[in-house]
This record gives structure tokens, sequence and C-alpha cells, in this order.
């Protein structure tokens, strides 16, 4: 991982600013700090914290991007996950991502080290997608996509859902084979500013398969209704 | 070099729309420890004239918009003083930089030596901090100019000024006013840009939303509303997207006023009054009208033109337009320009006392795009693209290699693009136009059918004929790219960073032709040399240095590579600019 981020930092160096003064498309470096949800969460089984965000630091094409999502019960961390990715351009809407995540150890569940791979990027008729493949531990798949409907300029309705699959049982975590677990969620969004967006909103939460099986034996919900409420942070 | 101006102040969002929209009715320029101010009406820019000129660039302490900000400026105005020079004079002027930073002037429009054209890394190595460089050279042209720093971010924080070049040859003089248009932020552009970068349609407030739907929907039907909705969707296109950067961050200012400080163009009991509008905006085009009086248009970009009388014009950033009205005694006159996203307005007074004021009129309804605008065939293409019926049948000249004449509907102002560049197909570019519009009589999204007489190019022919009425001898096809979602700009897909020189052969006769990929309108600008604008039928028609290219269009306009030397190519959006839409071209 860090071999691959410092090849990728040697090429940004090396697309250095030309001498004019406008700069006028050489490779300068930006970056992005997008936390989409700072929220918390109530549902019948008691209240939780969430977050879910990325961040990046690039030029137009190539950009080291950081993803991160877990959840905050009772002070700790539970399947929370980050991810460090090298980003490529590929398309006009679309991202290549290639690099590794790591799934916090919580409670006795043990931690675990993924390659990731990614298409991230805007699909026909404006969806946000951002499909991901994991190497190890019998593989696995999560897909996140989105849609934002304005209502008006500052207030907008987000239909939203997310899906994990795993490729075998991972005891260890709990977790069974195949689909695991899908949420949908819909947000109800106003900006204050671009940077600063509370929500409100409620996500349906299913476990599926083997995984559902594991969250029954523990005497956990398999499925749950949540109503959120949260920020987006930007800067 | 660009991280140097960060204004003490939150987001626009945080305070008082109304006074951020309207900015400060008293003082627009702080000068001085003192914090003295002028009254707005009567800040108006002096003006140097001679042949020989000094000048400053500094920071300033700017209050546009109810917060202080620094500015950067030529001798502590914004605009810069109006430099009046006369045709076939030598000029000397000393530009000297009081910045931290490096500096230049390019004298926008003016033809003269390559190493006087004021482009760091082309003409010359730019002004370092504390240094002098002497421009000197023969004008032999005249008309409406203007001056613009060619270094950062500088155009955007104050770095320009009008030239008036008087003729040789003595002409009865009306009473005439400059009037420079240009959009101010309180933010650092750097941050501006930065944002673009990052954010798509950050400073976008007029995106289509359910409302939006519902109001087509009561005017077409909810079917033909939502399949229009589905096919802008599809395409990951919003017909909205009108101007990068909006009055979401932008005060417009008049002669350097925002519109609450109601700058003031006097006049005479039964005068007529000559009006020298210059678009100075780092990215904003401007309708522009009088409501009330009619606008006689006699030169456009400097150079004279037959006259045509119109109620409003759309202004490209670095275009000018000298116009002539005919104010009643008495009687006061908004002049009212608009932003082309209705995002806001710089407005002036015409009157014959300071104080007085005219009705300001609304904004516009927001323009949308149709799928015309985006180059894409569509059933309400070829309706809108109903040409005129004395007019026959055309053909872009040149096109052969790159786009065919449309066989079908005939007779047709519009050409299908068969061909598009192979490095326009990266991620740097979100759209390939298919059809295109030859027209110059389009004028444009948002003032279709308005009701009012709107200029058009169709309407200008210079006065004395073109310099190069042969027929090029070389077409040059470039298409205008970039894709707004990450935000990349360029030609032919391929940005100045990566792009060689376009190399021209001196005395060579071309023809340009620019073929617009993008959604949006882009004011294309050749140093050194005319861009002579032709009619779709190939006929040169006028001549100017900055070509406006409407989304979904294309134009053709011919150059006589008469000047030797490195030479700036680019889009005069500040920002697109900065993103690589630019080109070098070498006449040698």
């Amino acid at each position: 991982m860090s071999a691959r981020t410092g090849i990728f930092f040697m090429a940004l160096a090396g697309g250095a600013l030309p001498a004019q003064a406008h700069d006028m498309g050489g490779d300068e470096l930006y970056s992005a700090v997008m936390l989409d949800r700072l929220e918390t969460r109530n549902g019948k089984a008691g209240n939780s914290s969430y977050w879910e965000g990325q961040g990046w630091l690039g030029g137009d094409l190539d950009k080291a991007w950081f993803k991160t999502q877990g959840e905050l019960r009772q002070g700790q961390a539970q399947g929370a996950d980050a991810e460090l990715l090298y980003s490529r351009a590929l398309a006009p809407y679309w991202d290549a991502q290639a690099g590794a995540r790591h799934d916090l150890a919580y409670g006795n569940r043990p931690a675990r080290d993924w390659l990731a791979f990614a298409f991230k990027g805007l699909a026909p008729y404006q969806f946000d997608v951002d499909a991901s493949a994991y190497l190890g531990h019998g593989g696995a798949a999560r897909l996140k996509s989105g849609y934002t409907l304005l209502l008006t300029q500052r207030l907008a309705l987000l239909p939203e859902l997310e899906a994990n699959f795993y490729g075998r049982a991972d005891p260890a975590r709990a977790i069974g084979p195949g689909l695991s677990n899908l949420d949908l969620t819909l947000r109800l969004r106003y900006e204050i500013s671009r940077e600063f967006a509370p929500y409100v909103g409620v996500m349906w939460s299913n476990q599926y398969g083997g995984t559902a099986d594991y969250a029954r034996q523990n005497g956990e919900r398999v499925g749950d209704t949540f109503v959120t409420a949260g920020v987006r942070l930007w800067w | 070099m660009k991280h140097c101006f960060y204004p003490a102040m939150p987001g626009p969002i945080s305070h008082s729309r109304r006074q951020f929209v309207q900015g400060l009715a008293a003082g627009s320029v702080l000068a001085g420890l003192g914090m003295f101010s002028l009254p707005a009406w009567a800040a108006r820019p002096t003006e140097l004239s001679g042949r020989e000129f000094d000048l400053t660039i500094s920071e300033l302490p700017v209050n546009f918009t109810g917060w202080p900000a620094l500015a950067t400026a030529v001798n502590g105005q914004i605009p810069g003083p109006v430099l009046r020079w006369r045709e076939g004079d030598t000029v000397t002027i000393r530009v000297t930089n009081r910045l931290r930073v490096p500096t230049s002037i390019h004298w926008h429009g003016i033809v003269l030596p390559t190493e006087m054209d004021g482009v760091p890394g082309l003409s010359f190595d730019g002004i370092a901090p504390g240094e002098t460089f002497v421009y000197r050279f023969r004008v032999g042209q005249s008309g409406t100019f203007w001056y613009h720093s060619h270094s950062g971010f500088q155009e955007q924080t104050g770095v320009y000024g009008a030239i008036v070049i008087e003729p040789r040859t003595a002409v009865p003089r009306l009473r005439e006013h400059v009037l420079m248009l240009s959009d101010w932020s309180d933010e650092d552009p750097a941050r501006v840009y930065a944002k673009l970068k990052t954010f798509d349609g950050y400073f976008n407030y007029v995106k289509p939303t359910l409302g939006d739907l519902r109001q087509q929907a009561q005017q077409q039907g909810w079917g033909q509303a939502w399949q229009q909705r589905m096919m802008w969707d599809r395409m990951r296109m919003s017909p909205r997207d009108l101007a990068d950067v909006s009055g979401a961050t932008y005060t417009f200012l008049a002669n350097g006023t925002p519109p609450a400080g109601n700058w003031t163009a006097l006049f005479d009991d039964g005068e007529q009054v000559q009006l020298r509008i210059i678009n100075a905006a780092a990215m904003s085009y401007f309708d522009l009208r009088i409501p009330g009086l009619k606008m006689t248009v006699v030169a456009a970009d400097g150079q004279p033109v037959h006259p045509v009388t119109v109620d409003e014009f759309r202004i490209g950033v670095a275009e000018t337009y000298d116009v002539i009205v005919t104010p009643e005694s008495g009687n006061a006159y908004t002049i009212f320009a608009q932003a082309l996203d209705r995002s806001g307005y710089a407005r002036a007074t015409l009157a014959p006392r300071p104080g007085m004021s005219a009705a300001v009129p609304a904004l516009d309804p927001v323009p949308t795009l149709t799928m015309a605008d985006m180059g894409m065939p569509t059933h309400d293409a070829m309706h809108m693209e109903k040409p005129a019926p004395a007019m026959a049948q055309h053909t872009m000249p040149g096109m052969a290699m790159g786009a065919m004449p449309m066989e079908q509907p005939a007779p047709s102002y519009t050409m299908q693009v068969r061909h598009h560049p192979a490095t326009e197909h990266g991620p740097g570019n979100a759209m390939q136009a298919q059809v295109v519009s030859t027209r110059l009589d389009d004028p444009g999204a948002g003032l279709r059918n308005n009701g009012r007489r709107v200029l058009t190019y169709a309407d200008l022919h210079s006065l004395d004929g073109v310099l190069n009425p042969q027929e090029p001898a070389r077409t040059i096809e470039l298409h205008l790219t970039g894709n707004m979602a990450r935000y990349m700009w360029s030609f032919d897909g391929v940005k100045f960073s990566d792009a060689g020189p376009l190399r021209l052969t001196y005395g060579e006769r071309v023809r340009i032709v620019l073929v617009n990929d993008t959604m949006m309108e882009h004011p294309i600008h050749l140093h050194g040399m005319w861009s002579e604008l032709e009619n779709p039928q190939g006929v040169a028609q006028l001549r100017k240095h900055t070509v406006s290219v409407k989304p979904g269009h294309a134009v053709s306009y011919r150059v006589l590579a008469d000047a030797r030397g490195r030479w700036a190519y680019h889009c005069h959006l500040m920002y697109h600019m900065n993103a690589g839409m630019f080109r070098e071209v070498e006449v040698a």
C-alpha cells in the first residue's frame, strides 16, 4: 500500500507546474473531505451513531482516495472499515480505484484486511455508484448507490442503498456467505451551505442468509427500522 | 502565487443575501487608512491621456459587499484608469509591480509586437515584484479596447481598465462614457477555483428541481416533461448548466460599483451619448439593455460596424460594444446588465443629474438549455433551426474533413459533426456534439423570442470591409471540450500543459473552425491577430478579437498570420483558461 501511494506521489511530483504565471492545466493538487453522513440512529434495538465519509487528494486524473464508515455504539466502533485507494479517471464520469480495506476489530471479532478494487462514478440517469470488490478471506463486494432529487435548490430527497456480499462464511465476525445485509435509506437534507447540510431520514436495515442466522444466535435483531438525524460536512 | 488574497470573511451564504447581491450603496473602494469613501457616482475612473503612462499595480483594501476584502488594482482604482491613446502615436507605458507576486498587463485587442503583448511565458517573463516593465509600441488602430493582468487570478481581483483610442482623423465626438462590467468575489479566486475542481456545481443555484418539473408539466404535460428530464438525466447533464461561477459568490460591478451604488453616466439635454461597454468579468456573460431606449451599435470589439439598432445584446467575456443612445431630456434610465444565469446583475444609471435613478427591471426567468443547445439531434432542433426562407442551403466552408453539411432536412443551418478528434474521448471531455448550428442569428438561450430586438453576430458587418477577403488556404478545426464534473477544459480534449503550439506560417491565411462540444458559451480570444468572423456561407463579415461560441454551435473565422512570434489563444473565461483551455499559436 505504502509503495503504491509512494509511486502515486512521485508521479504527481513529476507533473511539475509550468513556468507560466497561469497554471493552464498543469497538474495542481486539490483535496476534498466529504463527511456525507454524521448521524444518530434510533431503532428498536436502541441508539447508535454512524459516520460515512471520504476524502481525496490529487489532480484531475490521479487521486489518493480515502473512504471510511462505521457505527459507534456505547462508545465502541462496530463494523467500521477504512479504505485507502489509488484512483484513476477512466471516463468522463468514472474512476477506477485500487487499494486496501481494513475492517476494525471490535468485541471478540477480529480485524480483517482486504485488497480493494472499485468503480466509482455517476451512472446514466444521475445515479451515484460506488461498486467495490474485495480480495482475501474468500472475497467480498459492496454496492452503494444514491440519487439526489432536488425539491428546491437547497432541499433534497436522497434515496440510497447499500448492500454487502461475502464469498464465504467468516464465523469469527458472524458473517455468512452471500448477501449479508441491505440498507435502504431515505433522507431529507437541507443545505444551509454546501459545507453544512443537516438531514433527517429513515433507514430499513435487514440482514440475510448466514449473517442473519448469526444475528439470531447472538440474540440480535435481523432487521430494524431507524430514524436518523445528522449532518453532511464538506471542507 | 495564487494564495495571496484571503479576505477575512465567512462564505457568502452567511450574511445578508440582499446586501451581498446589491453591494454597498456608499463607497466601493476604500482609499488609504482613513477608510475614506466616495459616493459611488463620483467614483468614476480617472482618465490618462498622452503618449507616456505610469501604471502601478498594488493591493487595495475594498468593500463591495459589506465585508472588507483585499483587491489588486491599477493606480489604486477598480477599474484602473482609462487610457486614452491616439492612433498613430507610439505609447510608452511603465508598469510597476508593487505586489508580492509577479504581474503583467496584456493590451486586449491591440495589434502589437509579441514581446509587448504581456503574456508571461510567451511574450516575456512577467513583471517581478518591485520591478518596472516598459511597454512601448505604435498604436495602429482606434476604438474601444481594454487591458488586464495575464497573471494568476488578478483579472478577477481588479487588474483591468479601459483603453480608448482616438482615430487619427478627427471625428466629431459625442458625449461618451466607458462602462466596464465585471464580477467581484470576496473569496480568494484560488479558493473559487479549488471549489470548482472539488465540488461539481458548487456555485449553481439554478439546478432543475421538482418544482421546475411541475412547472414544465403544466405547460407540456407530465409525459413530455418527464421524458425531457429523463433524457437529460440519462446523459448526466443539466439544462441549467449556465455559469460555473454565479451570484452565489459574485457581486456584479459597473465601473467598479455594485448595483446599490448606482454608478451614473451623465448627459445634457438633447445630447446623444456613446457608451463604450466592456465586459471585463472573469467568468460572467451579461445581457444588457436600457429599458426605454434603443441602442445603436456602432462598433464591436473596437471595430466600426454598419450601425444596427437593438433593444438588448449579450456581451461575452472580453468583448466590447460601442452603442449610441438618445435619452430624452430630464429622464433617468437604468442600464441593466443581468448575468446569463440570472443570478444577479450589474446596474448603472444614465441621467441628466447625479442622484437620479429609474426602475430596475426584475431578472428574467432562468434560461433552460434545449437538446439543440447540446448539439443533439432532436425534433426541437429541427424546429428551432428553421431557416429564413430567402436563405439558400449552406455548407460551412472547409468542413469536408471533419464534418459534412447535413442532408436532411434541407435547406438547413445545422451541420452534422461526423468526426471528433480521438483525444476528445477521454475523462476530460464529457460530450460530443452530433448536430451543431452554424447560424449567427441565434440570440442564444434566454434571449430567444423574448419580445425584444436582440443583437446577434449576424447583424454585425465591419464598416471598412475585411482585411482578409481571399479564400483561406488551410482550415484548422478545433473542438471546444470540457468536463464540468471534473472541471477540466481544453481544446480537442487536450489541455495546454499537454499540447504543443499551433504553428502558422508567416503570411499564411487560415480558417479556424470552432465546434463547441460543451454546454457553455466560450469567448475565444486570439492574441496579436484579428479573427474575421464568417457567415454560414463562408463570407467574412466582422473583425473581432474575441469570438463567442454558443453551445451546440460551430463558427468559422479567418486569420491572416501577419504577426511573427508566440501568441496566446484561449477561452477568456478565466477559470477555463486556467484549467488548460489554452494554446500557444506560433507564427514563424
